[in-house]
């Protein structure tokens, strides 16, 4: 069975440490704060000026001078700090986040990742992604493994404008855990149920697929 | 002593010598920390010809979106268009020039310009379009991009409390790229929720020291949010 939006998350939860900084992108990685585990203390990062992201407030809490990249209305944890926009790429670029998860249109075996702009369809800027990519050191990428029509968007090449050249190792899609490395997708964990062949078959890029491949523990 | 009292008390004032065909920097992320009656205040002059430069471009009828509307912006330097439908009709059919920014870039563009740094070399955007036809170097086996830096002839900008010689305390998220516009507009407009007395506010905990800026308005705002996301009340404690 391939993994729902939620159990994508939650693997990616699984390379969470205690004490970590994350910064979690739009979609399926905002999940990922979900099941962080009880045991951990995490600081979440909002790239629009805030570490210690909360959850969502209450009708009598809500505060339109405190929301997060997504622009949502949150909350502020215990030890949160506000800082601006150049503090706050100064983390990122800095390297100083411990882990990014954001989404992706496409990635390719040379690490490249393309998840801002679909030419002449979708225009809605690139917002924080080319800094998060450029600054990361600890990048998982969140994504569907192909399109509805069944065409692989882990690619030899991708075909979008890139938001970041040479920077993605880790990628997660609904059927398989995997890291770039030496211009090829090595091939970790399957989804529970996914043979390898059916990963290989939905696989544009080079896939190295080496010994037994575990399934994914979520 | 009044020569380091910044306040004044029209938005006529606070926008004088304001023409068409301007730079103008304009705080806020999305409608969180934007100065609103400043913003009212250009769309009733009617300039056009100006270049802008703001994270985004508000929304269809609030915020920058008025400008928009009035087609008073002829280029737009910011990171993202967002749920702005008449943003993205009007970059799509090239009606008004639109320079993309990585965000983190924008800011240290901004940033940089304030503090007369005339560019600086940054990993992020090597090897995508946004390095198309800008030097590059390898320092230490990294690529990186040369950025050059950002100045306007107005900063547009929005704070929380000011005492009267301009000294600036931002809150919370509204934050945002309002203390680097401070410092990189040639005239420095704020408009905060409230003026205090010189004195009154700790220095320890000045955002923004009073020398970046030239005026101070006491504005009213709306403060309208974009995405109301409430905790299910199932939840509630």
């Amino acid at each position: 069975m391939a993994l729902t939006r939620d159990q994508i998350a939650m693997r990616v939860a699984q390379e969470i440490q205690d004490g970590y900084y994350v910064n979690l992108g739009i979609g399926i990685p905002t999940l990922v704060a979900n099941y962080v585990p009880e045991d951990m203390d995490v600081m979440l990062q909002s790239e629009n000026g805030l570490l210690g992201m909360g959850e969502f407030p209450t009708e009598e809490t809500i505060d339109p001078d405190l929301i997060n990249a997504g622009k949502q209305t949150v909350t502020a944890v215990t030890g949160a700090a506000y800082f601006s926009s150049a503090e706050s790429f100064a983390m990122i670029r800095g390297g100083h986040v411990d882990l990014t998860v954001l989404g992706a249109f496409e990635v390719d075996q040379e690490g490249s990742i393309a998840s801002w702009m679909i030419p002449g369809k979708l225009v809605k800027g690139m917002g924080g992604a080319m800094d998060l990519v450029a600054g990361a050191e600890n990048i998982i990428v969140t994504m569907t493994h192909a399109n509805k029509h069944g065409v692989s968007k882990i690619l030899k090449k991708c075909t979008l404008p890139l938001t970041g050249a040479n920077c993605i190792k880790r990628v997660i899609t609904e059927l398989a855990f995997m890291e770039i490395k030496d211009g090829a997708f090595h091939l970790l964990e399957r989804a529970p149920g996914v043979s390898v062949e059916e990963i290989q078959a939905l696989t544009e890029a080079d896939l190295v697929i080496d010994g037994d491949i575990p399934e994914m523990q979520v | 002593m009044s020569g380091f009292n910044k306040v004044v008390t029209s938005y006529e004032e606070a926008l004088a010598g304001f023409t068409d065909n301007m730079t103008v920097m304009v705080g806020g992320f999305g409608l969180c920390g934007i100065p609103e009656g400043l913003i009212e205040q250009v769309n009733k002059l009617g300039s056009t010809g100006l270049t802008a430069i703001s994270n985004n471009a508000g929304v269809d009828g609030f915020g920058l979106g008025k400008w928009l509307e009035k087609r008073q912006i002829s280029t737009m330097i910011g990171s993202y268009v967002g749920e702005n439908e008449l943003f993205e009709k009007l970059l799509l059919s090239g009606e008004m020039e639109v320079i993309l920014t990585p965000q983190g870039t924008l800011a240290e563009k901004i940033r940089a310009g304030g503090a007369g740094i005339p560019a600086f070399f940054t990993a992020t955007g090597y090897g995508t379009q946004v390095a198309d036809g800008k030097e590059t170097r390898e320092i230490d086996g990294r690529n990186y991009v040369l950025e050059p830096s950002l100045t306007a002839d107005f900063a547009l900008v929005k704070a929380w409390k000011a005492d009267t010689m301009g000294n600036l305390i931002f809150r919370k998220t509204a934050m945002n790229f309002n203390p680097m516009m401070a410092t990189a507009g040639k005239i420095t407009v704020v408009e905060v929720e409230e003026i205090v007395e010189a004195g009154e506010l700790d220095p320890n905990y000045i955002h923004t020291p009073g020398i970046y800026v030239q005026r101070v308005i006491k504005g009213s705002f709306e403060k309208r949010i974009e995405q109301r996301t409430i905790k299910p009340s199932t939840e509630k404690a």
